[in-house]
């Protein structure tokens, strides 16, 4: 199980390796929307998932992929860590 | 008909009622129609004149419905451009169009716009929608600004329907692009033939997932507003459990797709949704499989199916009416009303039934040309039989059956269609070149959801590369669905006895 300490410095390393091959890291707030900004596109998101499902060990349900679930950072920690059932 | 006219008609005649749900946004004829009048206005006092180009570069949004309706009330050809595009390709295709206005939002922040403004030397105004940066220039206008201190009083129309209501990018054999010239004429025709075999009604309630770039998106808005009916416009088909959610909310009637959706939709648990409004589905863009059209017969029970054909250069070209799908659910159908469609051989004989050559369409929704590209136009569109008719050779390979149903072979280039767009290996390999000492070829291969997957095979004779490293190089100079989404390295690729790099035998 990871805290939420952990998991969004993993989100955001994600992101930046894969979606802004950028050598400055993720330079956008943790509540940046990834849809409304343009940091994914919409394929990409499959591969987000995926990444959550095998990083964290989750199983995401189609119901649960949703924007409050997946839109920034900060959601998609809250999310992983209410899927891990840890976390305050 | 005039395109604008699409609106100012159905404002008339109800203005109270809902045209487009979208942002959070319910917009009644009316409010569309002023808004129109209001960016149109601004645009004409910024030096938007008849003819001229006024370039979209928006996701689906209010904005961008309001742009194109603006951009004709203007006297203007709406350009879409896709959010997805990459800044240099958006500069190309500005210049290659000679655009004199461009709306963006705040994607492109201000500091981008302005440096286009700077940069393409035909831009004379720049729309932001979204929040003001920093910078500014005196050609950038705030959309909201405009919405309230530009007048809303119609405007005079300066236009005949030969002139063109819009260009439609889309990609040629070799990536380039092209843009498709659209007359009002055209887009008039096409829609009210579409429009004829949906039997759309004013009680229809549109769901525009697609993007209003692509041709098949497009319209989705403009025959809504033409027939009277409301569009519900998502930015895209990116949370599938959202989009069920809004047909159950809003009602939806009307759901157009391409396969790639429709698989998604049919491997989810759907039980929770009410989706008992559907009137009728429609899928085109890529080949709809046999079982795919079997899960959404027994997902959605009573609603119309229609498979069809289309391409930019004649908006859509065939469709299959849902009763026959039983007896022939591998057909396309037959040409959409008003329209011809034939098969032709290499010679430019017609063939008869059961033999395959390229589909020819005739009708006054085959497209004016492709914008300054006289030699990619003559191809394309070729004269007919009777003085000034025009035809589309589709570049694609048909067959019929004895009832004159057409079937679809395969494409005569090696263009591939993932998720429904059109990719030139040739483009991504220009990509993959600009990587030192790679060699590429790029194919397609079958996707598990459908239709195909852009695969690359690389032979890599300078530093070591890795996959994640070739991807992430495709993602700053591609759009999405163009990025390879395999990559296998090999220290050599096939050759043709001239030397060139074969992608026959690559899978």
């Amino acid at each position: 199980m990871d805290t939420a300490n952990a998991i969004a410095p993993k989100i955001r390393d994600y992101l930046s390796r894969n979606f802004l091959f950028s050598d400055e890291g993720f330079h956008y707030g943790d509540d940046a929307s990834f849809l409304e900004v343009g940091i994914i596109d919409s394929f990409g998101f499959l591969e987000l998932v995926h990444f959550v499902e095998d990083e964290f060990g989750i199983s995401v349900a189609d119901h649960e992929f949703v924007p409050d679930n997946f839109d920034s950072v900060c959601k998609l920690s809250a999310f992983i860590i209410r899927k891990q059932g840890g976390g305050t | 008909m005039l395109v604008q006219e699409f609106l100012t008609h159905s404002a008339t005649r109800l203005p109270r009622k809902v045209a487009l749900v979208c942002d959070n946004r319910r917009l009644t004829f009316a409010e569309l129609d002023a808004m129109t009048n209001r960016l149109g206005n601004a645009l004409v006092d910024k030096g938007v004149r008849r003819g001229d180009r006024v370039a979209i570069y928006l996701r689906n949004s209010v904005e961008a419905a309001v742009g194109i309706f603006a951009a004709l009330k203007a006297g203007g050809a709406f350009v879409l451009i896709d959010a997805s595009t990459k800044p240099d390709k958006l500069r190309s295709i500005l210049s290659q169009c000679r655009a004199t206005a461009l709306m963006a939002d705040s994607r492109a922040d201000a500091g981008e716009l302005v440096d286009l403004l700077r940069g393409v030397p035909s831009l004379t105004c720049g729309v932001l929608c979204g929040p003001v940066g920093p910078d500014t220039d005196a050609r950038l206008h705030l959309f909201d600004e405009i919405q309230i201190d530009s007048a809303a009083t119609p405007l005079p129309s300066v236009n005949v329907d030969q002139d063109l209501a819009c260009l439609v990018y889309t990609s040629g054999s070799t990536g380039e692009p092209r843009g498709v010239m659209c007359d009002h004429g055209n887009v008039d025709f096409a829609s009210t033939s579409i429009m004829t075999y949906l039997e759309n009604r004013e009680d229809d309630i549109v769901l525009g997932v697609l993007p209003l770039s692509c041709s098949y998106g497009l319209y989705q808005l403009l025959m809504t507003v033409k027939f009277g009916g409301t569009l519900v416009l998502e930015r895209s088909f990116v949370y599938p459990a959202l989009i069920l959610q809004r047909i159950q909310e809003e009602r939806i009637t009307g759901f157009p797709g391409v396969p790639a959706i429709f698989a998604i939709l049919l491997q989810m648990d759907r039980s929770a949704f009410d989706l008992s409004s559907l009137r009728y589905i429609t899928s085109a863009a890529d080949a709809l499989s046999p079982s795919h059209i079997r899960g959404l017969q027994d997902a959605f029970p009573g609603v119309s199916l229609y498979s069809m054909y289309g391409l930019t250069e004649t908006a859509r070209a065939l469709y299959l009416p849902p009763s026959q799908l039983a007896s022939r659910p591998d057909s396309v159908g037959i040409p959409i009303p008003g329209t011809e469609a034939w098969i032709e051989d290499e010679d430019g004989r017609r063939v008869g039934a059961e033999q395959t050559g390229e589909l020819v369409v005739c009708g006054r929704h085959v497209m004016r040309g492709y914008w300054e590209s006289p030699e990619a136009t003559a191809r394309r569109f070729r004269p007919g039989a009777v003085p000034g008719e025009r035809l589309c050779h589709t570049g694609d390979l048909f067959r019929t059956d004895e009832e004159g149903h057409f079937y679809f072979v395969s494409r005569m280039d090696d263009i591939i269609k993932c998720r429904g767009e059109k990719v030139a290996p040739k483009e991504v390999e220009a990509v993959l070149h600009m990587l030192p000492g790679v060699t590429a070829a790029v194919v397609g291969v079958p996707d598990p959801i459908g239709g195909h997957a852009v695969k690359a095979f690389i032979v890599s004779r300078g530093d070591p590369l890795t996959e994640s490293e070739v991807i992430a190089h495709c993602r700053a100079h591609l759009e999405d669905v163009k990025v390879p989404t395999y990559i296998e390295f090999r220290s050599e690729l096939p050759m043709t006895p001239s030397g060139k790099v074969s992608r026959i035998g690559l899978t």
